[in-house]
């Protein structure tokens, strides 16, 4: 059984139905992108995943249970953790505080310090900052504060809404590189991508989103070697 | 609470703050009851800003109308203990009562107005404060519940242990004036209120408003329930101001909407500013401050003028105002996070200037 599966969702956002009946699936332990361009519909698939925008129709099932209508704190409560796009850390909290409001609806203690330096063991550029205000960060280190508060909440599918989004190229590789680690992990991740070709490098199977709909799907190699997908997004003229 | 190096020297400072506490009231006595009481107007400020800084300081939410939860504090204080409707309860019902009302007047006004934020919830804060206040003024007709601008007078005052808080007691060649004895029933409530305050602050639940102030939808992503730490907060605020509103009618013996304008909030909201939003000494500082000084103003300015130039040429009123605003324009400039900024107010403060 799927760990996450959308059957006909459809999201209206701001007037105007921006998925249009979308169906995907996400097995435990894989790692999942779905690519498309800019206002293909990915960010409010995301939104409507994680509860912050709900799905007007259609049927979203996390773990065995419909979480369609359930409240987006609710969600992240059991262990489907959102990386907004645009990192949203707090910024004038300190690294270490960040990390800990992201084990916010853990009581371990212990578990939480250990947690947290296990983070630190995996960025240590974090470790090195960690008094430091997480607005002070760069780009790139906000985004590896930001995967790592999500790591914090133990999630059982961790949602990533373009992490590469802003970011030097040099940064993207490097981001990209924390992605698959924490997925070799055995975290299982749902990434949201406009940066096609990384974004199919790392992960196992794809789906392409265009104008609502999910237009192609497949395993991340073959969609590689789509022509359709290279004329599109790969910027290969076929 | 208190950070020192040596524990030692702590217990110290302690000890000698909790006997100047103590020694004040007999102290400022001799300067004339006046001041006894202008000590307790003051500690109900510090209460009142105390409350207020849940909602401002801890949660982020900008209330304008804080005050409105004052006067529903005083006002079930009074209807409950005065001959108005000839309910005589004591006060340790009253008060735990007026928390409570005030709490369900602190989600009433919480609930709708859950998704404004800055600018738009002061204005519809600021709005409830004055809705309030109208219904105070007006509930006098068909039914006559709060006896309209005449106000209510002949309120109970405070009776513990067999003292009588309204009058002065003798004990042996000593005189305890009710004013002294409502000094030290108001410190007990504020040392209550100042420990829950440090608690909140270092609980789940004060983290919980530090995520919310700082991003509400990162909030939502770690698991927090934002309706609900936000409606809390206008909750916990309201019941601090509500238990404050009840001494204020005890203490006072009379009530009226008079004592429940908009200047009340921004005053209140210029104390928590002033002192220091979301570090709690700030705050008791900021309102101390603000509640001693134009009385001082009120002691000085006029002999000062007449031994200076014979006659008074500025009033105390005017110079107090005149002095408050531009005590608030260099503070803006020169400590913009309060007199004792709490850290992370500061460093929210430092990152904007980068931006």
């Amino acid at each position: 059984m799927s760990l996450l599966s959308l059957a006909n969702v459809q999201v209206a956002y701001g007037g105007i139905q921006a998925v249009k009946g979308i169906s995907l699936h996400v097995d435990a332990g894989e790692l999942v992108t779905l690519i498309g361009a800019n206002g293909a519909g990915k960010s409010t698939t995301l939104k409507a995943i994680s509860g912050l925008h709900h799905a007007g129709a259609g049927d979203i099932r996390y773990d065995g249970q419909d979480i369609r209508t359930l409240p987006s704190f609710e969600i992240a409560r059991r262990g489907l953790v959102l990386v907004p796009e645009g990192r949203g850390v707090f910024p004038a909290l300190t690294i270490e505080e960040n990390l800990a409001m992201g084990a916010y609806s853990r009581t371990d203690r212990d578990g939480i310090a250990a947690d947290i330096e296990e983070k630190f063991a995996l960025f240590p550029r974090l470790k090195e900052r960690a008094k430091q205000t997480a607005g002070t960060l760069s780009g790139g280190e906000q985004q590896m504060l930001a995967i790592s508060r999500a790591l914090m909440a133990k999630p059982k599918l961790l949602l990533l809404d373009e992490p590469s989004m802003g970011l030097a190229p040099i940064m993207v590789q490097k981001i990209f590189e924390v992605v698959k680690e924490v997925a070799k992990r055995g975290v299982t991740i749902l990434l949201i991508e406009q940066n096609a070709r990384l974004a199919l490098s790392i992960s196992h199977r794809g789906y392409v989103m265009d104008g609502g709909l999910i237009t192609l799907e497949g395993e991340s190699k073959s969609l590689l070697d789509d022509p359709k997908v290279r004329e599109a997004y790969l910027g290969e003229t076929a | 609470m208190i950070n020192s190096a040596n524990p030692k020297l702590k217990w110290i400072g302690v000890a000698l703050i909790a006997i100047a506490l103590v020694a004040l009231p007999f102290v400022l006595a001799q300067a004339g009851t006046a001041w006894v009481r202008i000590t307790n107007f003051a500690i109900l400020f510090i209460l009142l800003s105390l409350g207020l800084n849940i909602v401002v300081g801890f949660a982020g939410l900008l209330d304008l109308g804080y005050i409105a939860f004052y006067a529903v504090g005083a006002y079930v204080y009074a209807l409950l203990a005065s001959p108005h409707f000839g309910l005589h309860l004591p006060w340790w019902m009253i008060l735990p009562i007026g928390a409570f009302v005030a709490c369900i007047f602190g989600v009433l006004l919480g609930a709708p107005t859950l998704k404004l934020r800055g600018d738009y919830l002061a204005i519809v804060t600021l709005g409830f404060g004055e809705i309030i206040r109208i219904f105070m003024n007006n509930l006098s007709e068909p039914i006559n519940i709060t006896n309209g601008p005449k106000g209510i007078t002949t309120i109970d005052p405070v009776k513990f242990m067999g003292l009588d808080f309204g009058n002065a007691t003798r004990i042996g060649e000593f005189m305890l004036s009710g004013t002294i004895k409502y000094y030290f029933f108001l410190l007990a409530v504020l040392l209550i209120v100042i420990v829950i305050n440090f608690r909140l602050q270092n609980s789940r639940i004060g983290r919980a408003w530090e995520a919310i102030r700082e991003d509400e939808m990162a909030a939502r992503a770690m698991g927090i329930n934002t309706t609900r730490m936000k409606l809390l907060a206008f909750a916990m605020g309201a019941s601090f101001g509500g238990i404050a509103g009840g001494m204020f009618s005890a203490i006072q013996g009379f009530i009226s909407p008079e004592s429940f304008v908009l200047t009340e909030s921004v005053m209140v909201l210029a104390m928590v500013v002033l002192g220091g939003m979301g570090n709690i000494w700030g705050v008791v500082l900021g309102a101390v401050l603000l509640s001693f000084v134009p009385e001082l103003l009120r002691y000085t300015v006029t002999p000062a003028q007449n031994a200076l130039f014979g006659r008074q040429i500025i009033e105390a009123e005017v110079l107090r105002m005149l002095l408050f605003g531009l005590a608030m324009v260099v503070m803006m400039l020169y400590r913009p996070a309060g007199l004792l900024p709490s850290a992370i107010r500061q460093r929210e403060l430092a990152r904007k200037d980068e931006e």
